[in-house]
């Protein structure tokens, strides 16, 4: 018995949104027995990482502000991905995001007023944005492989993170330590739901997942950004400049990436610090995979993975499993995605193909 | 004095340059035959983890670099798997497998933090190995004279070999290839295999020779280096050469600023310099290239027979 | 059965199916030792996939092939040529960074050393009168000459039967005559020849003999020296051919579209530099561009789209208005509406549904966007209105383009394109692997759109089109664009000529017209 491939007519929408869910059950499954394999307890690990988050309320916050990070930046990823636009950096966006907000945050250390927190956001935008201008300018005008730039800058924003907090910006009343000041109030994002640690940049990423999807779908720019990706030479026959496409994909990746950074700095972390990257910027690309670049299915993918961390730490500290088990569940999620999207394109026929011919 | 200074400077930048050279010699094969994979990272860590762990268990070095090889060269088969029999998307599944990778050899080597293992030093007898002046050639690792064979090798197989002329064809015209009855697929997982062991020797270098005590993520990115020297090397074997030299002599600049006393550059913009260099190398050379690229015309297009 | 082996070759209703088609439906035919027989049908009839199967890169599902009275199984290309078949493709399977030397030594099976091939090379150049450097690179080659590389890589293997898949659609009129003296010196010594091709006095001046496909199935067969075009074309077209309807008496009206002195460098390595083009349309007219593929015709419709605008302004006129530097959006504007020769992924994206490749171009012009906001609605009526005018078969505006037949995105696109009721449409290979049907509702379009006043230009390497539809045209020869001909004056020999580089220059032209009329 053979299995055959053969393509669809029509690619299959129900597959569509079907292989992630089958991506993260075949997950659960090999991973199981992965861990099982290595002397751990495998299915043990796969509740701990996949089931236990869910059904403990107390960890649900903990979802909400692991989630928004990666839905914003995979949102931002996936518009890039779309137009075939490779912002693999999004890591190095995101702590350049983080320092420029953190740089305002300094400079108005010690004043208050409503405007500073805006200001910050609005800076940290701008600086993931920026940084993403270098690959975005390499790339049009020298045609530099964007994959490999925006990833070297990556590796060149965290050598720039820990010269600043060994050096100019380590807080002078901190015992030498390398970290900045701690954010005063007007700096940092306010609880939205009191007694929690959920700030406002978790509602605000829905809310910019929900605008991207919007304009990704009925607008002329979401139609410009799809055609490019699928069909360069049709879209410059309807008129779309592709090197506009690819700076419009690009800052619209960094300015993302850069406001979750600064919304962990003024978030969660309430200062910066060299353990600021924590791999968000990666993730997030399992995550704009993992939810079709779409951004509701974004979001969706954003909860799992978020889960996955939550879900890591639980079965670390409960079966001692490493912290290394959530990252290869990650991977495996998407290498299970990529491997099922071949049931969107084509169908498996099993034995060899029919002697009589269907009706066309 | 300074002769012996300059010995070891040599010396530094040619152990340096061994691993990001064996990587990118391996993906520059991969890449001829029209695959960017661009797990290069994820299977080098797999490497150097699997050749850390045989060689600690088995104190057999030789042995740890065979598994490492082989525990690579399956991980990228993975990749070939997805990318050439499932057509995924090259891209996605590259970058997939480096992540996977990156998870897989810090679980595999928590055991092993803050471990060493004997180095895997010259196969020389001391007396040249530690010879003042002829160390520079005998006193390195015997993968460095490896990288150096598979040099000429690889250049050999690719412009005298009919295997050689065969890849290239199928990475420049995968269509015309299959319509006179070459393999394109099998073609390719050859290559993509090769690429993976490669890599699996660089990746041990890392654990066996250069440091050989375990920390979670020791390539530190060189991988993503090694590929962007073979766009630097425009997918010429002997180009490859006299670029992982010039990286090695950037990435050990760190090293020897501290060395001379340059205590005033701070460490960080100098531990950024390898990153910094890669970028501005290929703005340059494409600043110098007339028109199209050198790239193989197939790279990452998937291949689907319609029969 | 001893009698089969007076045929080279013998295929036994062979039938081929794929999911949801009859590619081939119980084949059968033969050809004997040195003699030409031609494959004779459509676009979409079947031929490729059976000669696929003669030449082992397909398996049929029924049937036999039976090889100098034996039957066979051909499992490869490779199996193929050890029994002696050789092939020379439609699209050429070269690799264009490479030598010539390169792919031949690509195509041969055993191993061997570069100087005893070069040698081997030069021997069969010889006899069969083909020029060719074994040491340039391909990508520096003319059409005519990559061809060569072909038919010298198929006939070091001493093939006993060559099959050509049509060879001609890319020559120039005296390149084929010159193909076809190799050809037949070839058939003398033996070996036959499969010629497939749609092209039918071409067929009736080479073969002795026909074979006739239409839906996968053989429908006729024939010796094509006792029959008529016609009498041929309607067994492969299954029908009487439409003959294009138009005004005998045509007028003129003002000049809409006029280009001046159109300078351009080659884009890339492999671009062709556009040199001092001019020429000029009225309202109305139809004016064509000849030549062989790779003189500069995708630069051309690229900056007359507007795709790759020129500097100055004022280089192309329409309307009086210069609009040269314009891009395809503000041109389109102006009236200009274009389709580019290749359908997938130019003139439409095939992963995207007929309505979305509405909005690719006729979203200005026919408000299916507004203020920046697609109008899925209107974009979805206005692409039912071009399926419907333009009679494309399809299961609606939401079906992916990839999933239409050739025939049908064609009528699509280009229907996209006139239902915008342009000034000035500019079209390149508007029937290019077109069904007969298709290709005449094509036709008809176009004359249609001029008389209503438009000016059309058409770029097309068949001359037959160009010449029953233009009213006058020119050809373009390495970027350069020759004086304006009119169509019912000029003889078929002179744009020959002019395709293959000879440019008015007294001495040259003498030579090549002694040339040709020596056979």
């Amino acid at each position: 018995m053979l299995i055959e491939l053969q393509p669809r007519k029509e690619p299959n929408r129900l597959m569509l949104y079907l292989t992630p869910v089958i991506a993260v059950l075949a997950t659960m499954l090999a991973g199981g027995i992965l861990f099982t394999l290595i002397g751990h307890d495998g299915f043990g690990a796969v509740r701990e990482i996949f089931i236990t988050p869910l059904f403990d309320p107390h960890k649900w916050q903990d979802l909400g502000i692991k989630a928004a990070p990666l839905i914003l930046i995979a949102v931002g990823l996936a518009i890039g991905f779309r137009a075939n636009v490779w912002n693999i950096g999004a890591e190095g966006q995101y702590v350049v995001g983080g320092l420029a907000g953190t740089g305002i945050a300094l400079a108005t250390w010690g004043m208050e007023g409503w405007w500073i927190l805006p200001l910050m956001c609005m800076v940290g935008a701008l600086g993931g944005a920026l940084y993403a201008a270098i690959p975005a300018f390499l790339k049009t005008r020298l045609q530099v492989n964007e994959i490999l730039s925006s990833l070297m800058l990556t590796y060149v924003s965290i050598q720039l993170l820990y010269y600043l907090m060994r050096g100019p910006w380590k807080d002078p009343d901190g015992f030498n330590f390398p970290q900045s000041r701690l954010f005063t109030d007007s700096q940092l994002l306010p609880e939205i739901i009191p007694g929690t640690i959920v700030h406002l940049g978790v509602p605000l990423a829905f809310v910019i997942a929900i605008a991207a999807w919007f304009v990704l779908t009925k607008s002329v720019f979401g139609f410009q950004i799809r055609v490019v990706g699928a069909a360069p030479a049709a879209a410059r026959y309807g008129g779309f400049s592709a090197k506009r496409t690819i700076w419009a994909a690009m800052l619209i990746g960094g300015a993302f990436a850069g406001l979750a950074g600064i919304f962990e700095a003024a978030g969660p972390f309430g200062q910066m610090v060299p353990q600021f990257p924590t791999g968000y910027g990666f993730t997030a690309i399992i995550v704009a995979f993992l939810g079709r670049l779409h951004p509701i299915g974004i979001i969706l993918a954003g909860i799992i993975l978020a889960v996955s961390y939550v879900g890591g730490e639980i079965a670390q500290t409960s079966l001692g499993l490493p912290n290394a088990a959530a990252g290869i569940f990650q991977a495996m999620m998407l290498f299970f995605l990529l491997a099922t999207d071949i049931l969107v394109k084509y169908r498996l026929v099993l034995g060899p193909s029919t002697k009589t011919g269907e009706a066309a | 004095m300074t002769t012996t200074i300059l010995i070891s400077i040599i010396m530094t930048v040619v152990g340096a340059s061994t691993p990001i050279l064996l990587a990118a010699l391996g993906e520059l094969v991969v890449e001829k035959s029209g695959v960017l994979n661009l797990g290069l990272e994820g299977m080098m860590l797999i490497g150097a983890v699997v050749g850390f762990a045989v060689t600690s268990i088995t104190g057999q070095p030789l042995l740890g670099i065979i598994a490492a090889a082989l525990a690579a060269t399956a991980s990228s088969l993975l990749f070939g798997y997805l990318t050439l029999t499932l057509t995924a998307n090259q891209v996605a599944t590259g970058l997939a497998l480096t992540i996977f990778g990156i998870g897989l050899s810090s679980l595999m080597g928590e055991p092993y933090v803050g471990k060493t293992v004997e180095v895997f030093g010259s196969w020389f007898p001391d007396s040249l190995a530690e010879h003042p002046f002829l160390r520079i050639i005998f006193g390195y690792s015997p993968i460095v004279y490896f990288s150096l064979i598979m040099i000429l090798v690889v250049s050999y197989f690719l412009k005298k070999t009919r295997a050689g002329l065969i890849l290239r064809a199928v990475g420049e015209s995968d269509l015309s290839a299959h319509s006179i009855g070459y393999s394109v697929i099998g073609v390719r997982y050859a290559a993509v295999a090769f690429g993976g062991a490669m890599a699996g020797i660089a990746g041990c270098y890392y654990s066996l020779v250069l440091t050989p005590l375990w920390s979670e993520e020791l390539t530190a990115g060189r991988g993503w280096i090694a590929l962007a020297l073979v766009v630097f090397a425009a997918w010429r074997p002997s180009r490859l050469l006299l670029g992982a030299y010039l990286f090695g002599a950037v990435m050990t600049l760190e090293l020897h600023a501290k060395a001379a006393g340059f205590s005033f550059i701070a460490p960080e913009l100098l531990a950024a310099m390898p990153y910094l260099a890669t970028i501005a190398v290929l703005a340059l050379i494409s600043l110098h290239r007339s028109g199209g690229t050198a790239a193989p015309a197939c790279l990452t297009k998937p291949f689907k027979p319609t029969a | 059965m001893s009698k089969n082996q007076e045929f080279r070759i013998e295929l036994r209703e062979i039938t081929k199916v794929f999911p949801g088609v009859i590619a081939n439906d119980q084949v059968s035919f033969k050809i004997r030792p040195g003699q030409i027989h031609a494959l004779l049908g459509e676009n979409g009839a079947g031929k490729s996939t059976l000669v696929k199967m003669i030449y082992g890169i397909m398996q049929p599902d029924e049937g036999q092939i039976l090889w100098e009275g034996k039957t066979v199984s051909v499992t490869s290309p490779k199996a193929a040529r050890k029994m002696g078949v050789g092939m020379v493709f439609q699209h050429f399977s070269l690799f264009e960074a490479m030598t010539v030397l390169e792919n031949i030594a690509l195509g041969m099976d055993a191993s061997i050393s570069q100087s005893e091939l070069e040698s081997k090379i030069r021997e069969v150049m010889d006899v069969y009168g083909l020029k060719l450097d074994p040491h340039r690179i391909v990508s520096t080659l003319s059409v005519g000459e990559r061809q060569r590389i072909e038919i010298v890589r198929a006939l070091l293997l001493e093939p006993k039967l060559l099959i050509m898949d049509e060879p001609t659609s890319v020559l120039t009129p005296q390149e084929v005559t010159q193909l076809f003296q190799s050809l037949r010196t070839l058939s003398a010594t033996g070996c036959s020849i499969l010629y497939i091709s749609h092209k039918l006095h071409e067929i009736k001046e080479l073969c002795e003999e026909a074979t006739i496909l239409r839906g996968g199935k053989v429908v006729g067969e024939c010796d094509p020296r006792k029959e008529t075009s016609k009498s041929m074309a309607e067994m492969m077209i299954g029908a009487n051919l439409k003959q294009i309807s138009r005004a005998a008496d045509r007028k003129f009206g003002a000049m809409k579209y006029v280009v001046n002195g159109l300078t351009q460098p080659g884009e890339g390595d492999f671009g062709v530099a556009l040199d001092d083009i001019n020429f000029a349309v009225r309202s109305g007219e139809i004016f064509g561009i000849a030549g062989v593929a790779g003189n500069g015709q995708n630069e051309l419709l690229l900056a007359l789209s507007g795709e790759l605008p020129v500097g100055d302004g004022k280089t192309i006129l329409l309307d009086d208005m210069p609009i040269g530097d314009l891009g395809t959006l503000q041109r389109r504007e102006a009236g200009l509406c274009a389709v580019p020769e290749e359908r997938n992924g130019h003139g439409a994206v095939l992963d995207f549904s007929l309505t979305d490749n509405a909005i690719l171009t006729a979203r200005n012009r026919m408000g299916l966007a507004n203020k920046g906001i697609v109008s899925n609605g209107n974009a979805v009526a206005y692409a039912d209105q071009v399926i419907s005018s333009f009679a494309v078969k399809t299961t609606g505006p939401g079906s992916r383009a990839g999933s239409l037949s050739g025939g049908n995105l064609q009528k699509y696109i280009v229907g996209r394109e006139i239902m915008q009721q342009p000034e000035v449409l500019i079209v390149s290979q508007p029937t290019w692997g077109v069904d007969a049907g298709a290709a005449a509702a094509i036709h008809q379009a176009l004359v249609d759109l001029a008389a209503n006043g438009s000016a059309i230009i058409v770029i097309s390497q068949d001359l037959d089109e160009l010449l029953s539809i233009c009213d006058g045209m020119a050809v373009i020869n390495e970027g350069r664009l020759s004086k304006t001909l009119k169509v019912g004056e000029v003889s078929i020999d002179e744009i020959g000529l002019l395709m293959g580089g000879v440019h008015g220059d007294p001495f040259a032209t003498a030579e090549m017209s002694e040339a040709v009329h020596a056979h």
